[in-house]
């Protein structure tokens, strides 16, 4: 099937090399392209782009199916004080200042119910996911969110935490919690989320 | 004879392809230039054929900053041979040059496009082609003709025949999004998805060769850097380091790629050797050191980091050593990459809430604002080094702009669907 493709896009554009060499009003350009007829034929013998989409397509369908399971929706599976708004645990996602890592006081509790849970229960996981706001190059953004998981990480360990217990990405501004341009939607994407996995 | 190769490559690429997505999107010049150049593109004769040549050739000669165009209206006549043209006539409407063609169906889906720039003062002709194209490459073979006629006329190579990659988003504001990375014409046109993922993809950077792409992919829920060859869909994942795995960035002999790895604590700048797979760690501050960019002779990389307390650009030998700061004014520069001469870096440039795109020219250190909006970012140098490619937003959507390297030619593609962001011209 490629190979007849490829073969039918080089007699097509062997047609077209010889239109142009009969017709071409300057005659040192055509020389030119003819004396190059081989080597375009090298580049077009790789000539399977549209293998490329249908492969990677299904690749990463794949991945993103197991990846699809929502890691919110396993923390209201954990326990009853994950959904009492009165509980520290029931808050998962820790808010920053502009270009800041530092935890902000009032998060200090949560952060701290949530090390004290993961030191009672040491099988659990979480992840901690760093994220930035949309200004400022997006390469960098990943480093600031990565920045702001870390500082929860440690904030963590400190307590008893065990390194084993946390997994650490940042996803940058890529994954807004809030759309828009202006400061309401920027402080809620200046966050790390808890993620609570599966055990 | 780089204009022949194309040509056929061009040929194969539109037979391969299952479906040609359209692309629905428009292209605004938001800020014009009164170039002293004056060209007059008159519509071709054409015979039913599917695309206007003479248009897209006007439009693309527009775009490029270095002309003022003559507006059909205008025109004395709408000659299509070099005996209809009475140079007369352009003369006295002050048109410096005259570009004139004929669109002829050859049969069987082939179009016969033959044109002619001709030289209004000297009344003579400085060009002249044909060429046959099928009806599917008609808009690249218009392409060509505006490269062909851009060298003839500017000594410089023209980039309208170029490809271009950048990442779109779809369903935006709703939780399951779908992540793209793209390759389509210099324009926007024709489109071509070579990756997708529910996760994000990021920072696309092509091989020199122009056959492969780098970029971030998180389809594994963490970050991971591929190579992509564009012909088969081929690709490898060449890095999957614990934490940060960002930035890929060529080297000019494409042999090794620079990028951003935090394995060891914070994010650091490390060359990799692809063949080899050895790594070499280039700086090694506590602070944030990401987004390297090779200089053209490969001797040095340029990088974004924060060691200073805000985001400045720094240089360092790309085998190590000293890391010097170039950076000194404006609050945020980031995200740098060098002019293809060498003597300039285009840099995303921050004052307060503002984020613009600003070249500074590193003999003298002078720093030009090119453009005007609040949150400019991933700026890219055309292969020719007359424009530079970035992305926008206005609202909540996010678009691509070009902008010339004056700063201005300004103009604008808007996608129908989607952000549409991190652009990078093909060499």
């Amino acid at each position: 099937m490629k190979l007849n493709k490829t073969l039918l896009a080089l007699a097509i554009s062997t047609l077209f090399l010889s239109a142009c060499s009969d017709t071409d009003e300057k005659d040192a350009s055509l020389t030119d392209g003819s004396q190059n007829t081989s080597s375009g034929i090298d580049d077009a013998s790789t000539s399977g782009l549209n293998k490329g989409p249908g492969m990677t397509g299904s690749e990463m369908g794949g991945s993103g199916a197991n990846g699809g399971a929502g890691k919110g929706d396993y923390a209201s599976t954990l326990g009853p004080e994950f959904n009492d708004p009165n509980n520290p645990l029931s808050k998962r996602t820790i808010y920053f200042m502009l270009d800041s890592s530092e935890v902000l006081p009032d998060f200090v509790p949560v952060v701290a119910a949530h090390a004290q849970y993961l030191i009672a229960n040491p099988a659990q996981r979480i992840a901690l996911e760093g994220n930035a706001d949309e200004r400022g190059s997006r390469e960098y953004n990943i480093a600031l969110g990565e920045q702001r998981a870390k500082s929860v990480a440690s904030m963590m360990k400190v307590q008893g935490v065990s390194e084993s217990q946390l997994d650490i990405v940042s996803y940058g501004e890529e994954k807004p919690a809030a759309f828009g341009s202006d400061e309401a939607a920027w402080e809620q994407n200046r966050r790390v989320e808890l993620g609570y996995q599966a055990r | 004879m780089v204009f022949f190769r194309r040509i056929l490559l061009i040929v194969l690429f539109g037979f391969n392809l299952p479906i040609s997505h359209a692309a629905p999107l428009t292209i605004e010049i938001t800020e014009g230039v009164e170039s002293a150049v004056s060209i007059a593109v008159v519509p071709f004769a054409s015979q039913s054929a599917p695309v206007n040549i003479s248009a897209v050739v006007n439009a693309d000669l527009a775009r490029s900053g270095f002309f003022k165009m003559m507006a059909e209206q205008g025109m004395p006549g709408m000659p299509t041979t070099i005996a209809a043209v009475n140079y007369n006539e352009w003369q006295a409407v002050g048109q410096n040059y005259l570009v004139i063609g004929q669109v002829g169906d050859a049969g069987g889906g082939q179009y016969n496009v033959q044109f002619q720039l001709l030289d209004v003062y000297k009344s003579g002709q400085l060009l002249g082609y044909r060429m046959t194209s099928s009806a599917a490459d008609l808009r690249r073979t218009a392409h060509h003709i505006s490269d062909l006629i851009f060298e003839k006329l500017t000594g410089k190579k023209g980039v309208f025949s170029g490809r271009i990659a950048y990442i779109t988003t779809n369903n935006q504001g709703s939780k399951q999004q779908s992540h793209q990375l793209q390759v389509a014409d210099a324009d926007g046109f024709n489109p071509q998805t070579v990756a997708s993922s529910v996760e994000p993809l990021m920072s696309p950077a092509w091989s020199p060769d122009g056959k492969k792409v780098a970029y971030v992919s998180f389809e594994r829920k963490s970050a991971a850097i591929y190579v992509q060859t564009l012909a088969t869909g081929e690709r490898t994942r060449v890095a999957e380091f614990p934490g940060i795995n960002g930035a890929p960035a060529w080297s000019p002999d494409g042999s090794r790629l620079a990028l951003t790895l935090s394995k060891d604590g914070s994010p650091d700048i490390y060359v990799l050797n692809l063949a080899t797979r050895s790594l070499n760690k280039l700086t090694k501050s506590f602070a944030i050191d990401t987004e390297p960019s090779w200089a053209p002779d490969g001797s040095s990389i340029v990088f974004t980091s924060d060691r200073g307390g805000k985001p400045q650009i720094y240089s360092v030998s790309s085998q190590g050593g000293q890391e010097k700061r170039l950076t000194f004014s404006g609050d945020y520069n980031a995200r740098a990459s060098f002019s293809p001469d060498g003597k300039s870096i285009v840099m995303v440039h921050g004052n307060g809430n503002d984020y613009r795109i600003a070249v500074m020219e590193l003999a003298s250190r002078s720093i030009n604002v090119l453009t005007g909006g609040r949150s400019d970012e991933s700026p890219s140098f055309a292969p020719n080094g007359t424009m530079i490619l970035y992305a926008s937003k206005k609202g909540n959507t996010g678009f691509l702009s070009a902008v010339s390297l004056d700063g201005k030619m300004q103009q604008k593609m808007v996608f129908n669907s989607g952000e549409v962001r991190e652009p990078a011209w093909a060499p």
